[in-house]
């Protein structure tokens, strides 16, 4: 019962970006086709999943038991970096097809603020590792939930015609707004 | 001050300003305005980092190699998010809380990373450390600008004074889609007002 109610509140009630405000960027970089949003959510949740495994691991047999939490933000930055280029050498190797679909977005997800963003949350909550990896997961589909509802959005806007000053990231930015209040409703399910 | 120096403190306040005209570091902007001080002490928190991390790379910038860049700025940059994140812990507890998980968060944010490559691993130290101040007071500015209306439409306060009651305003400013909403009409008055 836990593990669902995890996933229902990361997913609509919780969604990492339209009510935490983490990965706007790629939410608003990569949005413009549904294809690529497809491609990213993929590439996200790869890395979030695993990512949080191994700095959850870290943090429960070294960062912890050396009491070096300060070394925290340091030490996740680093393992993310090192995964993303660890992820992308393994699945040139393994899976060319994987790559080729999801290949060009691995170098982004560094800086893709979730990544770090659920690493650090899983930590601050409290979560044993299996939560966490419901968590990671969970928050990963919200993600994508996310960016594939706006891609669609953004592919029928690009046909209307919109005063000057509107284009571009304003016109984004009030649509990711509305689409925001209609995930309001889902407050209060959990 | 020399007219040069000028022109590199005022590039990131006015013609590169982070959140207006790049569209750099949304996610404090949008998760930490929800009122004008939040907004502002992130702006500052990322101004500290910002000047941190520009000078200590443009110190190093000859011994690191070309290879590893990236993961050295990171590292660096993480340092001084760690200090930023210490110091607040002891002396502004409550404020840590409030900004949360959006301060560690500022290792990720691209406008720091973004200028530790495109300027201070190719400038002088001084100038880097103005680089760095610009951009950070434009994103400081940009950050209380938009706490300040957010506040301001959503309780009826400003930087916590009150202007009108608090039963008059649109609580949904200060929810999250009122950022959104806010943020992307600042940006439409800014682009026609740089077109103008």
């Amino acid at each position: 019962m836990t593990y669902i109610l995890i996933f229902i509140s990361a997913v609509f009630v919780n969604n990492i970006v339209l009510s935490q405000f983490l990965g706007i960027c790629p939410f608003l970089g990569v949005s413009k086709k549904i294809e690529t949003a497809l491609g990213m959510s993929g590439a996200v949740a790869f890395v979030m999943t695993i990512a949080t495994i191994f700095t959850y691991i870290i943090q429960k047999t070294v960062l912890d038991p050396f009491h070096i939490e300060f070394l925290q933000t340091i030490t996740y930055i680093l393992i993310i970096a090192a995964l993303v280029q660890l992820v992308e050498i393994i699945m040139k190797k393994i899976s060319p097809a994987l790559y080729q679909a999801l290949g060009v977005f691995l170098p982004l997800i560094t800086t893709n603020c979730t990544i770090l963003g659920v690493a650090l949350l899983v930590i601050k909550k409290d979560f044993n590792l299996l939560e966490s990896v419901v968590f990671a997961i969970s928050t990963a589909i919200g993600f994508g939930l996310a960016l594939i509802l706006f891609a669609g959005i953004r592919e029928q806007l690009s046909m209307v015609k919109l005063p000057k000053g509107m284009e571009g990231t304003s016109i984004s930015l009030l649509t990711a707004g509305l689409l925001a209040m209609a995930f309001m409703g889902f407050a209060g399910i959990v | 001050m020399k007219n040069s120096n000028m022109k590199v403190l005022m590039n990131g306040l006015v013609k590169e300003n982070p959140t207006f005209v790049l569209i750099l570091g949304m996610c404090p902007t949008l998760a930490t305005t929800s009122s004008a001080i939040n907004g502002m002490s992130m702006g500052l928190a990322t101004l500290f980092v910002l000047v941190g991390s520009n000078m200590a790379i443009s110190l190093l910038k000859n011994i690191i190699p070309d290879q590893v860049r990236i993961p050295a700025y990171v590292v660096v940059i993480a340092t001084f998010v760690s200090v930023v994140e210490m110091t607040m812990q002891a002396y502004l507890p409550a404020l840590y809380d409030s900004l949360g998980i959006f301060i560690p968060l500022i290792v990720v944010n691209c406008i720091v990373l973004g200028r530790a490559e495109a300027f201070a691993a190719k400038n002088t130290v001084f100038s880097s450390f103005l680089d760095g101040l610009g951009m950070g007071l434009g994103f400081t500015f940009a950050l209380t600008l938009l706490g300040t209306i957010r506040e301001l439409l959503g309780t009826g306060k400003m930087f916590t004074a009150t202007i009108f009651p608090e039963h008059y305003g649109m609580l949904i400013f200060v929810l999250a889609p009122g950022a959104f909403i806010a943020l992307g009409y600042l940006i439409a008055v800014i682009n026609k007002l740089k077109k103008a």
